[in-house]
């Protein structure tokens, strides 16, 4: 691949918001799973009593929910960032560079 | 494929010596059948795969042409070690809550991968995760490094899983344990030498099709015998405890340090293993490998849930019956790691307990044989192909070079797993996550996000990491009391991940910003034309080039 052909893609200025959307995107979500597991972890380091409340009369404790729900979360913050990746930023990633390479 | 017929020639033999001297175990004959076939058809897999196995991007990837779901099923497969369907749903029964909060901290890695490092690893990577650390960096001392960190994990998660193995299949089939860590060892041999990628991803995808169906069928007849209410479940596992601490977060995660650093080193770790790295090289494009681990982390996630209604299910079916009870020692017959295992005979008799223990040992090979080939790499295309020969070397040379590291390898674990057979191996595992958390990770993460690293950088502060990693492991309880025998942990945390990253993160920035040399100046220069190409994929290894 020629140089040209980054120097073109750098000016893009789709190139600079793909770059921009995209790694928001990332650190956006990247942060939510992490303040979703730390929060998790951190509540049984400090008040594990929190999670051991029983759900009405029965024997489910309010942790089980909270753990399944943690597990469900991860699996569906994966979907919405596949969906999105895999439409926009890759339709953005196909103009960038047939642009770069329409100009040869 | 005369290999096959000789090997399948040696296991008769080899299980029927051990049924001619030693009448002190039964032989499972509905496992080893069904194992069997899953050997047969596992080889003809190879048998196939060597076929179409030619070159050397077919070798180390399959020849990019796994999809996005396949590659999700073989990741997942990958994950889902023995030890940890065996484990998890162990210590779920016997802790129950506690073997979740061990559970989710495997899984969140995932979604941080798919977000920051997948497509970037596969945009910029060709066979093995030192090419894309050692992209705009110095070839020599960073593939040096990387290779030894990988080697390291690889050596350690192979000792594990081979002791493992040879003390499941003893329970499980009756087999003496020397004879069956050989047995793994041949077998895996096989698999890699002969069939590469191709045939690790397929064993590994139809181990993984048998590991969620055996569980899940599992997992719903409990479901069914509790009338499918997780309430009633819980609530008869409650009353055969005669306590509700399983219902709790118990000891598992006591302080707030041992928590966040257990989550860093199963956060970054996995995103440090490098045959869970290799694997993002088997797909074809970024979407593929977007796609891979979407998939991956669904399948882990409803397998993670399939063990919590496992464990649970152990304590229902298992409790106070005394076909599985060890009347001498307490507790369930083999300890507690064998509690999927006996609940599959509650369940469905010796045909399941013979399905899910051959699913079991299937599920052993199936992971050996991927670390066996991504210690391959480490050593044919990273040490022999850019070190040694500095790039100037055949494709079919570096093919035979990592074909000879197989063997090599199943040699040394083969050894290794006879000699650490009654050593307490229980840091092995951990230690491999904490190296991969502190030396591949950081090097990796930084290479593809920080334009000012430089080769000083990297390698002070990886070596740094390694360093500490192992440090503070040896001085930790696993191995300074409980493999040592001294009386007080140095270190008293259960992990070291949270300082050894630390120390890994601080020393490469520290060492890179401080290094004012020409060749630095062209590394950080070189990082714009490489951040074009991790986010576009503009000149990056294409789908199957031929």
């Amino acid at each position: 691949m020629s140089q040209n052909v980054y120097d073109r893609v750098k000016m893009n200025p789709k190139y600079k918001e793909l770059v921009a959307k995209r790694s928001r995107f990332g650190w956006q979500l990247s942060f939510i799973m992490l303040a979703v597991y730390y929060s998790f972890i951190l509540v049984i380091a400090f008040s594990p009593s929190t999670f051991a409340q029983k759900i009405g009369d029965g024997v489910t404790t309010l942790g089980i929910p909270i753990g399944l729900a943690v597990i469900v979360i991860a699996f569906i913050l994966t979907g919405i960032y596949t969906k999105r990746a895999n439409g926009e930023f890759d339709d953005l990633t196909h103009q960038i560079k047939e642009e770069a390479r329409s100009q040869e | 494929m005369r290999g096959a017929l000789l090997l399948l020639a040696l296991c008769s033999t080899l299980f029927a010596a051990d049924a001619q001297f030693s009448g002190r175990r039964d032989l499972n004959i509905s496992a080893i059948a069904m194992f069997l076939v899953f050997v047969v058809a596992t080889l003809g897999i190879t048998y196939w795969a060597a076929r179409r196995t030619k070159t050397a991007k077919d070798f180390y990837t399959a020849g990019g042409g796994i999809t996005g779901f396949q590659n999700g099923l073989a990741i997942a497969g990958d994950y889902m070690s023995a030890a940890s369907f065996l484990g998890i749903s162990g210590l779920v029964y016997l802790k129950g809550f506690d073997g979740l909060i061990y559970s989710i901290g495997f899984l969140v890695g995932w979604p941080i991968i798919l977000f920051l490092v997948a497509e970037q690893l596969r945009n910029l990577g060709k066979y093995t995760f030192s090419d894309v650390a050692s992209y705009r960096l110095k070839q020599t001392p960073i593939r040096t490094l990387a290779a030894s960190g990988s080697l390291a994990t690889v050596a350690l998660y192979l000792i594990a899983q081979m002791v493992g193995a040879g003390q499941l299949i003893q329970i499980l089939f009756g087999l003496d344990y020397a004879y069956a860590v050989i047995m793994v060892g041949i077998l895996m041999i096989l698999y890699v030498t002969f069939g590469g990628m191709l045939a690790t991803t397929w064993v590994q995808i139809i181990k993984a099709v048998l590991l969620l169906s055996g569980a899940t069928f599992m997992a719903v007849m409990i479901m069914y015998k509790v009338g499918f209410s997780f309430e009633s479940l819980f609530a008869k596992a409650v009353e055969l405890k005669n306590s509700d601490a399983i219902m709790a977060p118990g000891g598992l995660v006591s302080d707030p340090i041992s928590a966040i650093s257990l989550g860093i080193a199963l956060m970054f770790g996995t995103a440090g293993l490098p045959h869970i790295l290799m694997r993002f090289f088997t797909v074809s494009d970024a979407k593929e490998a977007r796609k891979s681990v979407f998939f991956a982390t669904g399948f882990i996630g409803y397998f993670y849930i399939l063990t919590f209604i496992i464990g649970f299910g152990a304590i229902v079916l298992l409790s106070g019956n005394p076909e599985y009870l060890d009347t001498v020692k307490g507790g369930i017959i083999g300890g507690g790691n064998m509690a999927a295992i006996h609940t599959s005979h509650a369940i469905g008799g010796n045909i399941f307990l013979g399905f899910i223990s051959a699913v079991a040992f299937a599920t052993i090979l199936a992971v050996v044989s991927g670390l066996t080939l991504a210690g391959a790499s480490a050593v044919s295309h990273d040490l022999y192909a850019n070190v040694f020969a500095r790039g100037r070397v055949d494709e079919m040379m570096e093919m035979k070079v990592s074909k000879y590291a197989t063997i090599a390898l199943g040699v040394v674990a083969i050894i290794l797993g006879i000699i650490f057979e009654k050593q307490n191996i229980a840091f092995m595992v951990g230690l491999a996550f904490a190296i991969a958390a502190s030396a591949n990770f950081p090097i990796l993460f930084l290479s593809m996000f920080w334009s000012k690293l430089t080769t000083r950088g990297a390698v002070i502060g990886g070596s740094l990491g390694l360093f500490t990693a192992i440090v503070l492991v040896v001085l930790s309880k696993a191995v300074w009391v409980d493999v040592l025998g001294n009386k007080q942990a140095i270190y008293a945390y259960g992990n070291p991940a949270l300082f050894s990253v630390l120390m890994a993160f601080g020393a490469i920035w520290f060492f890179s910003i401080t290094d004012k040399s020409e060749d630095a100046q062209k590394e950080i220069e070189a990082y714009e034309h490489q951040f074009i190409r991790s986010q576009t994929g503009i000149g990056a290894e294409g789908a199957s080039s031929h």
